[in-house]
């Protein structure tokens, strides 16, 4: 378990108030201008010594990311940082609870990403339905120019870095940095072809980086502490601390910072008051977010929570958006809401995905009645082959993988459904996973 | 104004639109789309009782902007939140995906529908439209709903029917947890950082 002095957000769960003078009393723009003075190159450096890597689900080494930035600006282009704070997979719920209680993290950690950039502005883009967050991290920026904390000349530093709020409008796509990037030009968010990449050619034609709010709120701390403090926690490959956001069938759902790599059972034990009527009543896991694939009870349970360890189950980590499930858990209908909502959240763009989503979900609702014939199963498993990796962007993807680990783990559970829809009820139907 | 084609900013927001493209280089005013129509909804809120954005609105966000009135028709028909049909005073948006659908987001929309109200309608009165939203990220607080700018979190039948009958009397309800937990912390009490708490 993490110990409490290696935390980094203090005021998790905003039993203190966000505004500037507590968060300056929690240590945030502590001579932020000294942070700055090693150096862009020396910053970069650090970030990619501590072995942070992105916490929005893809998990790429961020240092390693914004060295991608050109050094010089090219043809008079300005470089931007976007600040991906568009929180829309199914599950995930921590950036919230940064921008609404520790704003002050995401603000100062943007100066100091944009600066190692040499971006010129970031772009925070927040998702629509954060209405009040939203409200509190305009007034957070608000409050962060009026103490010369960012614009000109910004911590004293000599160096000028504005920040923007941007409002989405419900679209979970604009969370794929492309489509992000399009939405903020004023555009619907449809992806873009990659390459070119946004390091090249991004936000209006210029260099840019889009990062997660949660790796770039981390930043300032690991800085402070030291890359080493913050490499030695968790294994190798897989360092730092990490937002945990649990949901679904334990007894207290919550967000939590723990160390990565922590043992899913202790996880749940230590912060979750255990499964919901006790640890053989779990039935399987969404380890990292709706788009990843579940893991029955009994692989997960001694597992470590990073990014290799749910990569070796043939699921990810990726927000660390932990769904829990027990017993009495109906997964076929579970995991037909989920291709439900892949469904709607299809920009439409490519055909493998704008008439894959629908298809699936239509016949995941069947499987889910017991209404099809047993052949379907291979059918739809093919199908989700045809969508994954057939599209522009990784929606087509995230909606295929669910479905294919609903097949590897639970294909005895959706046959007995069938059979028994169709009057042969000598299986019985057990919701346990397929060993 | 019957059709709303004479819509225009209000001082305010006259002020409030400039402030907006400002956030943007120049040459770049498209990026203030999504804004402005955030804008032209809130004040159509203020104005009429229901946040939605008609055509002639659009068309003069638009204007504004110098952008062709069918870019900015794409934006407005692409992101769900503005609304081009006119919504009762109440928007109800109950999360009907998985991880609410876990904690009981089926009993959370038979409040609604207890109450009268079917997704995708507006009631008679005028005060409540429903709609089944997808994920609000308010996970780790489900079953949650938001109404209008508040969402109400760890819900039952019980208190959304509670909700639902403050609304319906003019009250406001209190927003967030519905079980009086503090923000995502664990039920009882935090796990960490006890002393600060």
């Amino acid at each position: 378990m993490l110990a409490d002095k290696d935390r980094i957000f203090t005021n998790l769960y905003g039993f203190q108030p966000w505004g500037v003078e507590h968060a300056m009393k929690r240590g945030d723009w502590a001579d932020t201008k000294s942070l700055m003075a090693v150096g862009q190159d020396a910053i970069i450096q650090q970030v990619k010594d501590s072995g942070l890597r992105g916490r929005g689900g893809a998990g790429f080494s961020t240092g390693l990311k914004w060295s991608f930035m050109p050094k010089e600006p090219k043809d008079g282009r300005p470089s931007f940082l976007v600040v991906n704070a568009d929180e829309s997979e199914p599950g995930s719920c921590k950036d919230r609870e940064i921008i609404r209680n520790d704003p002050h993290k995401l603000i100062e950690g943007a100066l100091i990403a944009g600066y190692a950039m040499r971006a010129r502005a970031a772009y925070i883009y927040i998702r629509g339905e954060y209405i009040r967050e939203a409200e509190v991290l305009f007034a957070a920026v608000e409050e962060a120019y009026a103490k010369g904390f960012i614009g000109k000349n910004a911590c004293g530093s000599g160096y000028d870095f504005d920040v923007f709020v941007h409002r989405g409008g419900g679209a979970y796509i604009c969370g794929e940095e492309t489509a992000m990037i399009e939405s903020l030009e004023g555009k619907k968010g449809q992806p873009r072809l990659k390459p070119p990449f946004p390091a090249g050619v991004g936000l209006y034609g210029c260099p840019t980086t889009v990062n997660n709010v949660e790796s770039i709120a981390v930043v300032p701390t690991i800085l402070r502490r030291g890359p080493d403090w913050f490499a030695g926690i968790g294994r190798p490959n897989n360092q730092g601390t990490k937002l945990f956001q649990i949901s679904g069938h334990v007894n207290k759902p919550c967000v939590v910072e723990e160390a990565m790599s922590l043992p899913f059972r202790e996880l749940i034990d230590v912060h979750c008051g255990g499964i919901r009527g006790g640890w053989d009543n779990l039935l399987a896991v969404i380890p990292g977010g709706s788009s990843v694939p579940l893991v029955p009870a009994h692989e997960i349970i001694d597992a470590p929570m990073d990014f290799d360890g749910l990569r070796e189950l043939k699921s990810g980590l990726g927000t660390a958006a932990v769904i829990v499930m027990d017993k009495s858990t109906d997964i076929i209908r579970a995991i037909a809401r989920i291709s439900y909502f892949y469904k709607h959240e299809s920009c439409g763009q490519c055909t493998p995905c704008r008439e894959g989503t629908g298809w699936m979900w239509r016949v995941m609702e069947r499987l889910a009645s017991g209404d099809a014939e047993p052949h379907e199963i291979d059918m739809l498993l093919e199908v989700t082959t045809q969508v994954e990796g057939h599209t522009i962007c990784a929606l087509g993807d995230a909606a295929a993988w669910p479905i294919q680990g609903l097949i590897r783990h639970f294909r005895p559970e959706i046959e007995a459904r069938i059979a028994k829809r169709r009057g042969f009820v000598s299986v019985p139907e057990i919701a346990q996973a397929a060993e | 104004m019957s059709d709303y084609s004479d819509f225009k900013w209000t001082d305010a927001n006259v002020a409030e639109a400039e402030r907006i493209i400002g956030r943007y280089p120049k040459g770049r005013e498209a990026s203030a789309i999504m804004p402005l129509l955030w804008l032209a909804q809130y004040q159509m809120r203020d104005m009429t009782g229901v946040a939605w954005l008609p055509l002639p609105v659009i068309e003069f966000v638009a204007a504004q902007i110098g952008m062709p009135k069918i870019r900015a028709l794409e934006v407005a028909t692409f992101y769900t939140m503005y609304n081009l049909q006119p919504v009762g005073r109440f928007h109800v948006q109950v999360c009907g995906t998985t991880p609410c659908m876990l904690r009981g987001s089926d009993d959370i929309l038979r409040a609604c529908a207890d109450k009268g109200l079917k997704k995708g309608e507006v009631t008679n009165d005028g005060l409540f439209t429903l709609t089944e939203v997808e994920c609000l990220g308010v996970c780790a607080n489900a079953p949650m709903v938001q109404v209008n700018d508040d969402n109400y979190e760890d819900l039952t039948y019980e208190s959304m029917t509670a909700i639902l009958e403050d609304l319906i009397a003019g009250r406001t309800p209190k927003p967030g947890s519905q079980i009086g937990r503090q923000t995502s912390c664990p039920e009882g009490g935090p796990t960490t950082l006890k002393e600060i708490a």
